[in-house]
């Protein structure tokens, strides 16, 4: 097997991590300060991706159509927080799981009344088309590249919001002390809608990033989710930096184990058998991988909190 | 006289640089009250859940009927005659006081591996359930559900739920915690009954309970045992008066 | 006599009367829709036992529907292929035999309950709902890439399965078949909630420390809930799997654990008969409002988020009042 394909392999890998992460800092961020589990922001994604295939066709400005969907994933965001989210903070998490599974239905089925079951399509922008030459001579498509540094930059930027502002302060008083950020005069309720809508905003821009490279479609943001969701297992719930980690971890491994357990198997096995054994394998890697994180830290690698 | 039915030694427990038990040495004998008291923060909820086996020390060791129990968890404790009351109530609140109390018995019987016949109309189990909750004067709320109980009520399910385990030992948290003077005073009898039934070790924070009940007191503060003795010599200790009043009493 | 009881009755008895009637006026299809809404209540009625009795919230139990319906499909598929399912140190062929069948189901379920029981309950709250989520995920994704059983496009049996004595051909007699084992699943449940086991496990939702301190394990209690729990839905799987005379990956999705949830709240948290109403009114529902519209998921997760916000009652809860305490 050769070095270019290994590393255009990691270079997916990263790719399909920063964009895991893009959707696990939500969830993660809304996890943390309100303590509740939202399915529902698979559906922000698929907002974000439908969002920009038609502003793009609208327009032809890749630019337009990602900011338009992130507007409408934090408007979405932010209606659904001010609507049926609000309600739910004090509740069990049964009642958290079975209301955005609700919103999840009305959003699914919605999507399909407006846009039929067809898939739409996003293309890249112009300038980002075609590809660069990396050292050593691999030619990698620049738009892939450019997802794996949008998606740093977005983490550089939630780093700062939270490490170096007030209203990071604020968030993170939050997932302290609930109590203590009232005493403190914060208006809570709007602190809440505004991490919840800037968590629909992340997924929204992933939904439209990811939505140039697949099809954008009804169903789209649930896989993600759910990859998501074992992102912020590994990563501990709670934890951005776990969010982070856990992205990466989970990216390179879903993506080098379905290129790499067939290979692997190919040593000992028959090559069809080698690649049904290890298709089989890696598709189930990375849920292998949550269950031996879970045996070893049951809180997730960041996690302390126990919820 | 006979081997302490709980025996702590040395134990000590931190936190990071927060030291919250400082070789804590506590024997419970026999018969006796001994009560724990101390103010906010001394470490008496940590010492009672290393006791109870809710959280490991980092040193030290705790013995029941002369067997070293550091290392077990908190059931196998539980069986061997630990008999823990919360100080906030820890009771199944859509359960009744029967089942609640029933649910203790199971314990003590050690047979809850039974998926058929239904718990309530096991003789045996519902004798046991039923004399507890006589005894804490409970027997007309039987069929209630806890959370109809008032606290006081709750407090005596507590020390029910104790009771159905064939206690060697008590650890009760503060069971005066709550109550009006009446209910105090009733708990405070029920108290000095039960003692020759098994030995109390009596973390509270009321004052003319502990005077009036304990046989031993050992003072609780920053971690360690600043003083023990009996009530008469506690009370005019001087290190006491200093972790309770500061440093100028 | 409580309403909750007259309730249940009613519920009971129309499920004897409406397929009865159904049959003798020669309409196949509506016994075939309450054969539907009998299987998916059997399948409710095992995660009601983990839900409502022992606290776990699982999102995962598909995983178990899912085993049900291939332990079906794949010992079926042999047996009408006449290849053997194991011919190595001795032989072990397929077969139709709806008995054998459901014990394998119930058994191959039970084993991924016990293995998935044991790593989820380490964890609590949203964590054990996000993994059992993930299980879920696992189970599916390994269907779709399982060639040999007809990945994606799933697995198709010719013949329905037989069971000694009766024509499973004909909707009413399978009809009574899956209709008894909800009967049997629906006493087994009453019984465990009543039991001295059952006293451990609701304790050990309320209280886990209580139950420790009374010397009694209350996360062992929990595993052996999640077992039973998984085989009785492991057991719907199969029955589903007979009724569709198909299986496919869809049976694993989270959609699938999604809905066996939501049978459970439609009709009623912590009510016996709740995933039973919950199941009739789905079924009803699909039939009634799918025929008027294809998007008819808008108005399920209406009145889901409905039932969710103003009241966690059910319908069970619409008319019966509220829970009493039982005794």
């Amino acid at each position: 097997m050769s070095t270019i394909l290994i590393v255009e392999q990691v270079l997916n890998g990263l790719q399909f991590g920063v964009m895991l992460f893009l959707m696990a800092a939500g969830l993660t961020l809304i996890f943390g300060v309100m303590g509740l589990i939202n399915l529902a922001h698979g559906s922000l994604y698929m907002v974000g991706g439908f969002v920009a295939a038609v502003v793009a066709g609208l327009t032809g400005s890749f630019t337009l159509a990602l900011i338009a969907a992130m507007a409408a994933a934090a408007m979405a965001g932010a209606l659904i927080e001010m609507t049926v989210i609000r309600r739910l903070y004090h509740t069990d998490h049964l009642d958290q799981v079975l209301a955005t599974f609700a919103l999840i239905l009305i959003f699914s089925e919605g999507t399909r009344w407006a846009f039929g079951s067809f898939p739409l399509y996003l293309s890249r922008p112009e300038a980002l088309a075609g590809s660069v030459t990396l050292p050593f001579g691999i030619e990698y498509p620049l738009y892939r590249l450019a997802l794996i540094g949008a998606g740093l930059a977005v983490a550089v930027g939630l780093w700062l919001l939270i490490a170096k502002t007030r209203l990071g302060i604020q968030i993170r008083a939050g997932e302290n002390d609930r109590e203590m950020i009232a005493a403190l005069g914060v208006d809570i309720r709007t602190l809440y809608t505004f991490v919840f809508a800037l968590g629909a905003a992340l997924a929204g821009l992933a939904g439209a990033l990811v939505g140039a490279i697949q099809s954008v479609q009804v169903g789209m943001g649930e896989p993600v989710l759910i990859l998501a969701f074992v992102v912020i297992v590994i990563g501990g719930i709670g934890s951005i930096k776990g969010a982070f980690v856990g992205a990466l971890i989970v990216g390179l491994t879903d993506t080098l184990g379905g290129i790499f357990l067939p290979e692997l198997f190919k040593l000992v096995m028959e090559p069809a058998a080698a690649t049904q054994v290890g298709a089989s394998l890696s598709s189930m890697a990375i849920y292998l991988l949550m269950a031996i994180v879970l045996i070893w830290k049951p809180t997730g690698l960041y996690g302390a909190r126990t919820a | 006289m006979t081997d302490p039915v709980l025996e702590v030694r040395g134990l000590t427990k931190r936190f990071g640089a927060l030291v919250v038990s400082d070789g804590i040495d506590l024997t419970l004998k026999r018969g006796e009250i001994h009560a724990v008291i101390g103010p906010n923060g001394a470490g008496k909820s940590t010492l009672i859940a290393q006791i109870c086996g809710g959280l490991a020390p980092d040193a030290g060791t705790i013995r029941l009927k002369g067997r070293d129990v550091t290392a077990l968890p908190t059931r196998t404790r539980a069986r061997m005659g630990l008999a823990r009351t919360f100080q906030i109530s820890a009771l199944a609140m859509e359960d009744t006081a029967l089942q609640n109390a029933l649910l203790g018995a199971l314990g003590a019987a050690g047979t809850p591996w039974r998926f058929f016949g239904p718990a309530l109309s096991d003789p045996a189990l519902r004798k046991v359930a039923e004399t507890a909750l006589d005894r804490v004067g409970l027997s007309d709320k039987a069929g209630h559900r806890t959370a109809e109980l008032s606290h006081g009520e709750r407090r005596q399910l507590e020390v029910a739920v104790a009771l159905t385990l064939r206690p060697a030992a008590f650890i009760m948290d503060e069971p005066m915690a709550g109550l009006g003077s009446e209910g105090g005073a009733r708990m405070t009898a029920l108290l000095d009954r039960l003692r020759h039934e098994a030995p109390i070790l009596l973390v509270e924070h009321d004052m003319d309970a502990v005077f009036a009940l304990a046989d031993r007191i050992s003072v609780l503060a920053g971690g360690r045992v600043i003083a023990s003795g009996p009530p008469d010599a506690i009370r005019t200790d001087t290190a006491v008066r200093e972790a309770y009043l500061g440093d100028e009493a | 006599m409580s309403r909750e009881w007259i309730v249940n009755a009613a519920l009971i008895a129309g499920l004897i009367a409406v397929p009865l009637w159904a049959h003798l006026s020669g309409e196949p299809f509506t016994i075939t829709l309450a054969t539907r809404a009998v299987i998916f209540a059997l399948a409710a009625v095992g995660l009601n036992l983990a839900l409502g009795l022992g606290g776990m919230v699982s999102f995962g139990h598909a995983v178990f529907f899912g085993l049900g319906g291939y332990s079906m499909g794949i010992l079926a598929h042999h047996a009408q292929n006449f290849l053997p399912l194991y011919d190595g140190l001795f032989l072990i062929e397929g077969t139709k035999s709806m008995p054998v069948i459901w014990l394998v189901a119930i058994l191959v379920s039970a084993l991924a309950a016990l293995l998935i029981g044991l790593l989820s309950l380490r964890t609590s709250g949203v964590y054990f709902i996000m993994i059992t989520l993930a299980f879920g995920q696992m189970f599916y994704y390994f269907a779709i890439s399982w060639r040999a059983y007809g990945g994606e496009d799933g697995l198709s049996i010719w013949v329905r399965n037989g069971f000694p004595g009766l024509n499973t051909l004909d909707p009413i007699q399978f009809y009574c078949l899956c209709f008894a084992l909800l009967c049997a699943a629906l006493w087994l449940s009453a019984r465990i909630a009543r039991s001295p086991f059952g006293l451990v496990l609701n304790a050990a939702r309320q209280v886990p420390a209580r139950v420790e301190t009374v010397g009694l394990d209350g996360q062992r209690a929990k595993l052996v809930a999640f077992v039973i729990s998984g085989a009785i839905t492991g057991l719907a799987g199969a029955l589903f799997a007979d009724l569709n005379r198909f299986v496919s990956p869809t049976m694993f999705s989270w959609h699938m654990s999604g809905e066996i949830m939501i049978f459970i709240i439609l009709g009623g948290v912590a009510r016996l008969f709740g995933p039973v109403a919950g199941a009739v009114l789905f079924v009803a529902m699909e039939h009634v409002l799918g025929d008027l519209w294809d998007h008819w998921h808008i108005l399920l997760g209406g009145l889901l988020l409905v039932i969710v916000l103003f009241g966690r009652g059910g319908v069970i809860g619409l008319l019966a009042g509220k829970a009493q305490s039982h005794d």
